[in-house]
């Protein structure tokens, strides 16, 4: 910003400090943040042990499918789509990590399975959007029912997973002092940490930007539309796929009934993470922070004890609302 | 879009007929051909694999058999179209349906089950009537949201979609309430003149909107805000209030979806009624033809694309796959109806109608 060179020079360090302002865009990843903060301390106010940071890192081992899911749906969300496959795609995966494990395969051929069906569903969805101009929405939802089709096709009945090496990944944790943190935690912000990264130093991730902002002046940019475009719904599959290995982690089983409606709180946690729902701003700590205030939600409401379970779906449902209206209120300040 | 105005008014559901022997051409440009062509293929199959599928008779003083099992369970998905119909038509969309109903069956039956005479008739017409003005309410949120504060509607109804589900289990406290009362249980399994009560209910709800969209200036009004809202209201058209009038005559339309498939079981789950209900509607609302982009809308393509999903669900287990598997196939025909609607594909048809397979891939 230009302003920010032709300040006067002989402003002392508190001045600055006083009259520090964010810039706007990072403006909505505070906010979260500082209502999960906020949140945090309520809680410990509230209830003994809340703020024991085995309960935070218990948070990131409950929820690590769900960042994995959110981070896909960012880059999605980001270059202006949606994806209402994932919970699907998350379900059909836990049954395919288990019914091959039940018929025997290595462990590292049944993810590696896993995972390539997810890009390949995410693939046929990219490809379909892009090139018959098919609505994100409604190509995401022939994929939604097509992963659940795929499920009861393989099986109906819940399938337990019995292998020695995956029920070693799932209970593997690292220990620091008396608190430890699980293996899936670990794989979840790595793929934040990967996320970040191509989204900010790469040119795909600023061509998922350029999108966002407009498809039309990305395509007169010479920006490599297409590819970009089919490759947020292949990372938001594969991400989908991977979160379904960690939630079959996390249960032990594969089944067809899992994650009904998930993909509505991955939209949710990327909503409250800041992003902007028609593309082009917002950042993927941003949706971590989201999962994490839902989480957090949940947690209070475990804590709690009297509070019923279907209080974290309303009170997630108000959250959306708030941020959304937010959201249009600012949008529309800035026209 | 200006051709589709002119069109015939499709309000009957049976197949037009060309004027002219030979007019091949002319039959196959017919709106509605191709969702008729694809219920006739359905019952084909049906007929093939069961020779009896297609028998009705009488039995207890009423219709009975595969037929009238379709269109009875087809009634929830006709009326949760309807209204979705008319909200696609002003370029919105109504994700909050399926909760809606579940929201509603659940104040009916929690009214019925806490009134001092559970069996009575007029407990069962109040508390429904009741479950109906909270779903006005609900609709009436929706339409604020979207009318008023302008957020798109895909995420303002998003909103209830996902607290839905939670309030209607604060309303049953979590149980799956169970009711015993004739009049409510008629709404789904009763028969008024040998047709079941539940498709004429959706039948006739219709029907009404189709006289109060097609009789009157409304269903063009409805069009016009769909085509460019700011151009209508520009030219004198109520858009806030039409899109408002739209999104609660769709949350009562879901609402009456979810008193017949609460009185069909007797019994409200608030987790699992009405599951996926709006992508049951949104599906046959395509397949009826009714773009997504807004615009045009025809309910009569609504009426056939909700019997094609009915008969597609009962065509599934009738041909030996396991009926959970329909999502499968509700799958392969969302992606066929989009790929022949959407102009790239069909362009390419026309170019090289031979290579009709190759076509797709080549685009």
């Amino acid at each position: 910003m230009s302003t920010a060179t032709a300040a006067p020079a002989s402003v002392s360090a508190w001045d600055r400090v006083r009259t520090y302002t964010p810039p706007s865009r990072y403006v909505p990843v505070i906010v979260t943040f500082a209502l999960f903060l906020g949140m945090f301390g309520v809680g410990g106010l509230r209830y003994e042990g809340f703020t024991d940071p085995q309960v935070f890192l218990s948070l990131l081992l409950d929820n690590s499918f769900l960042i994995v899911l959110a981070v896909g749906m960012t880059f999605v969300i980001l270059a202006g789509g949606i994806d209402l496959s994932v919970g699907s795609v998350l379900a059909l995966s836990t049954v395919i990590a288990a019914k091959t494990l039940e018929m025997g395969w290595s462990p590292y051929l049944s993810v590696a399975a896993v995972l390539a069906t997810g890009v390949l569903l995410g693939l046929l969805m990219g490809l379909l959007i892009h090139y018959f101009d098919i609505q994100p929405f409604i190509a995401t939802l022939a994929g939604l029912f097509l992963a659940r089709g795929l499920c009861y096709l393989i099986s109906v009945e819940a399938i337990p997973i019995n292998d020695p090496t995956f029920s070693d990944w799932a209970f593997k944790s690292i220990t620091v002092g008396d608190y430890f943190i699980g293996w899936t935690s670990i794989v979840a912000l790595l793929t934040v940490a990967v996320a970040t990264y191509v989204l900010a130093r790469t040119r795909f991730g600023r061509t998922v930007y350029a999108i966002g902002g407009s498809e039309s002046s990305a395509m007169l940019m010479g920006l490599r539309v297409a590819f970009t475009k089919v490759g947020v719904y292949v990372i938001s599959g594969f991400c989908a796929s991977l979160g379904g290995l960690l939630f079959a982690l996390y249960t032990s089983s594969g089944w067809s009934l899992n994650a009904v409606g998930m993909e509505l709180d991955a939209i949710a946690a990327v909503v409250i993470g800041g992003t902007l729902l028609t593309g082009g701003r917002g950042f993927v700590i941003g949706s971590l922070l989201g999962v994490l205030v839902l989480g957090t939600i949940q947690t209070f409401i475990s804590f709690d004890g009297t509070l019923s379970s279907w209080w974290t779906r309303i009170a997630i449902g108000v959250l959306l609302l708030v941020f959304v209206v937010i959201q249009r209120l600012a949008t529309r300040r800035q026209r | 879009m200006a051709d589709t105005l002119t069109r015939p008014t499709p309000e009957t559901g049976d197949g037009p007929r060309p004027d002219r022997p030979g007019a091949v051409s002319r039959l196959l440009a017919l709106p509605l051909i191709w969702p008729l062509l694809a219920l006739v293929v359905l019952l084909v199959v049906n007929v093939i694999a069961t020779p009896t599928f297609l028998n009705v008779r009488v039995q207890d003083g009423h219709l009975f058999g595969n037929p009238i099992d379709i269109i009875r369970n087809s009634a929830p998905v006709l009326l949760v179209a309807l209204g979705m119909t008319l909200v696609i038509a002003t370029r919105g969309i109504d994700l909050s349906v399926g909760a809606v109903a579940a929201i509603a069956a659940a104040v009916a039956c929690t009214r019925i089950v806490a009134a001092p005479d559970e069996s009575a008739a007029s407990t069962a017409i109040l508390a429904s009537t009741a479950a109906l003005a909270v779903c006005l309410l609900l609709g009436v949120w929706n339409g604020f949201l979207v009318a008023v504060l302008g957020i798109q509607p895909i995420i303002a109804t998003l909103v209830l979609m996902v607290a839905g589900r939670g309030l209607a289990m604060l309303v049953t406290d979590g149980q799956i309430t169970t009711v015993n009362n004739d009049a409510f249980s008629g709404l789904a399994s009763g028969y008024l003149l040998g047709l079941p009560v539940a498709f004429l209910v959706a039948l006739g709800m219709v029907g009404l909107t189709a006289v109060l969209t097609r009789r009157t200036a409304l269903g063009m009004l409805i069009e016009a805000v769909g085509i460019n809202p700011a151009a209508s209201r520009l030219a004198g058209v109520r858009s806030r209030t039409i899109i408002w009038t739209v999104y609660a005559f769709a949350a009562v339309c879901a609402g009456l979806a979810g008193l017949i498939i609460a009185a069909n079981t007797n019994s409200v789950n608030a987790n699992s009624l009405g599951l996926w209900i709006e992508l049951d509607a949104i599906l046959a609302v395509v397949i009826g033809g009714t773009a997504l982009t807004g615009g045009r809308f025809s309910l009569a393509g609504t009426l056939v694309g909700a019997l094609l999903i009915a008969t597609l669900v009962r065509t599934i287990p009738n041909i030996g796959i396991p009926s959970e598997a329909n999502y499968l196939f509700k799958a392969v025909v969302v992606v066929t109806v989009c790929v022949i609607q959407s102009p790239r594909a069909r362009a390419a048809l026309r170019v090289r109608r031979p290579a009709v397979a190759k076509a797709g891939a080549a685009a």
